[in-house]
């Protein structure tokens, strides 16, 4: 359990989000903490997504999107940062649709640490080997790094997409639904990954499969029409210390 | 017995008889198109084959240009297409790259796209005179081959920021998305991702389009082309003769010219646009081999 002395690592103050003059999401308040693994749960056009989109400033790719209230990653405002790409670079994201790059796999995994400047073969071999392992993609394309990433299955390039994204050495790891394209034994394999991972990172995991979150989150969010019903430590959400009887219901699996 | 379950009924069998119809049309409406290209085809190389040898191609007119070869014509449409995409390939790229990768949609944006589908749709005969005006006489260019090319290249530009517009917008959204959210700048996602995967068929896109050019008349006449020239060019500043004009002339302007002349000079004109075209083609169906998403 992430103890609540942990340093805040984003604080979410009154978050809403538009896209036309629909709102996805209003007036969300909550914090995350460093080395937790954030489930966030709810059912399909709860502005889950959206909320993962706002805090990357996704918003800029989409003219129809406005953010309001404050995100703060770091203590700093990420809607008043004028460096986004520093922002993005130490902030890794995983949607549900897999995206492997036109490229070969090993470029893919490459990407990052080219974008930052880093040229030297032996770096980069590490760096791809490292993070395909992590992905539990290695085994499966070792023999074949030259293959374009964008030809592979779509588990495999799920795989891939998360590999790409832990060679940012992101300081914030988000995934959105990720098993949607992964089969049940590696979605296992990678939730051991996840575990790992929190000693390094922050991680938000947005999950449709209720169990999920409860196999790997210190603290879970439960999102409903919008709106957060409410933030616990995720042991309190399943053992029906719910304070709110919607959770409970979409918990134990009564709707949505 | 369920072969009456499958039995045609009346409805049926007019369906597909209307279906046979319609078909047949169809094939022979497309099978039409290539007759233009036969004939066309088929004239030039039976009344202007007996002129062509290396002679033809690589000596000087004479005698009035109504006896020699068509070397000065040929290396003047090659000069002046060849600067005409110095100037329009890069120019028609970066502009295409800053309107799909980097414009917003605003009405900026769209005054652009109109003045580029404009200028698209501006005849070659007011080209030539902009190109009178502009670059003979404001800039002083004179009649030379930079002022031909220059409008040349300004009548192709529509068409290659069209092209490469479009190989750019092929590449899918998705991949951009990715790329910016690890960090990129717009311009790191061009050079890495959109690019590489674009570059194919703006190459295509463009060759195919300003082949067209170089069949091209009324700009370059009153520009850079000359009549008749008994020096080469050599240099942007000199004016050249051209193959377009070259078949006007032997064609309409000059007495006494044997027949197979003018067509010999048109299938060499139509020899290098097929050129152009094929490599272009050929490019094309090399890449649609490999599929990369
Ligand atoms: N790009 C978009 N344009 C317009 N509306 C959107 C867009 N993305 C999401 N929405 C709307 O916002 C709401 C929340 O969607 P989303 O954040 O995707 O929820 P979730 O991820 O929980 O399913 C939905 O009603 C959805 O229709
Ligand atoms: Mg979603």
């Amino acid at each position: 359990m992430v103890s609540d002395t942990n340093p805040v690592k984003l604080e979410i103050q009154n978050l809403t989000i538009r896209y036309g003059g629909q709102a996805a999401i209003s007036g969300v308040n909550l914090s995350i903490r460093e080395h937790e693994i954030f489930g966030i749960i709810g059912p399909a056009n709860a502005g889950k997504t959206s909320f993962l989109k706002a805090i990357n400033r996704m918003d800029m790719f989409d003219s129809n999107m406005r953010v309001e209230g404050n995100i703060l990653f770091n203590g700093q405002d990420v809607r008043k940062l004028r460096n986004i790409y520093a922002l993005r670079s130490r902030i890794g994201v995983v949607f549900p649709l897999p995206v492997g790059l036109p490229m070969s796999v090993y470029d893919n995994v490459a990407l990052s640490a080219r974008l930052r400047g880093i040229k030297e073969r032996a770096e980069l071999d590490l760096i791809v080997e490292r993070c395909l392992t992590r992905a539990a993609l290695w085994d499966e394309v070792k023999d074949r790094l030259d293959t374009l990433g964008s030809l592979l299955s779509g588990g495999q390039q799920q795989r891939l997409t998360i590999a790409r994204a832990l060679s940012q050495e992101p300081e914030l790891l988000m995934l959105d639904e990720f098993s949607i394209a992964v089969d049940p034994v590696t979605t296992m394999r990678i939730e051991d990954v996840l575990k790992e991972l929190k000693s390094e990172m922050t991680i938000i995991l947005v999950t449709n499969l209720v169990q999920q979150a409860r196999r790997l989150a210190d603290r879970t969010a439960f999102f409903l029409d919008g709106g957060c019903v409410e933030v616990a430590q995720t042991e309190a959400l399943f053992t029906q210390q719910t304070r709110d009887p919607r959770t409970r219901d979409y918990v134990e699996g009564r709707f949505g | 017995m369920d072969n009456h379950m499958f039995a045609a009924t009346e409805l049926n069998q007019k369906n597909q008889r209307t279906e046979k119809l319609v078909r047949l049309l169809f094939i022979l409406m497309a099978g039409l198109l290539i007759l233009p290209v036969l004939i066309i085809l088929f004239t030039l190389v039976y009344k202007g084959s007996s002129i062509l040898s290396i002679d033809f191609l690589f000596t000087n007119p004479t005698n009035g240009m109504t006896e020699g070869g068509i070397f000065p014509a040929l290396l003047g449409t090659i000069w002046l297409v060849v600067v005409a995409l110095i100037v329009s390939v890069p120019l028609g790229i970066a502009a295409a790259i800053y309107l799909s990768e980097y414009a917003p949609d605003n009405w900026g944006t769209r005054l652009i796209n109109l003045a580029i589908i404009n200028l698209a749709g501006v005849p070659s005969i007011v080209h030539a005179l902009f190109g009178l005006g502009a670059f003979v006489v404001f800039f002083n260019f004179g009649t030379s081959i930079l002022a031909a090319s220059l409008t040349l290249a300004i009548m192709t530009l529509p068409v290659v920021i069209v092209a490469t517009r479009e190989s750019l917008q092929a590449v899918p959204h998705a991949f951009r998305e990715a790329c910016w959210n690890m960090g990129a700048t717009r311009w790191q996602t061009i050079r890495r991702v959109v690019l590489p995967n674009a570059v194919s068929g703006i190459l295509t896109g463009v060759i195919l389009e300003v082949s067209r050019s170089a069949g091209e008349t009324a700009p370059i006449m009153f520009t850079g082309a000359v009549f008749f020239s008994p020096f080469l060019p050599q240099g942007v500043m000199d004016q050249t003769m051209a193959m377009s004009l070259h078949l006007f002339v032997v064609s309409t302007q000059v007495p006494n010219v044997p027949e197979n002349l003018p067509y010999g000079v048109a299938l060499v004109l139509i020899g290098m646009v097929l050129i152009m075209n094929s490599i272009s083609i050929a490019f094309r169906m090399h890449l649609r081999g490999k599929k990369k998403w």
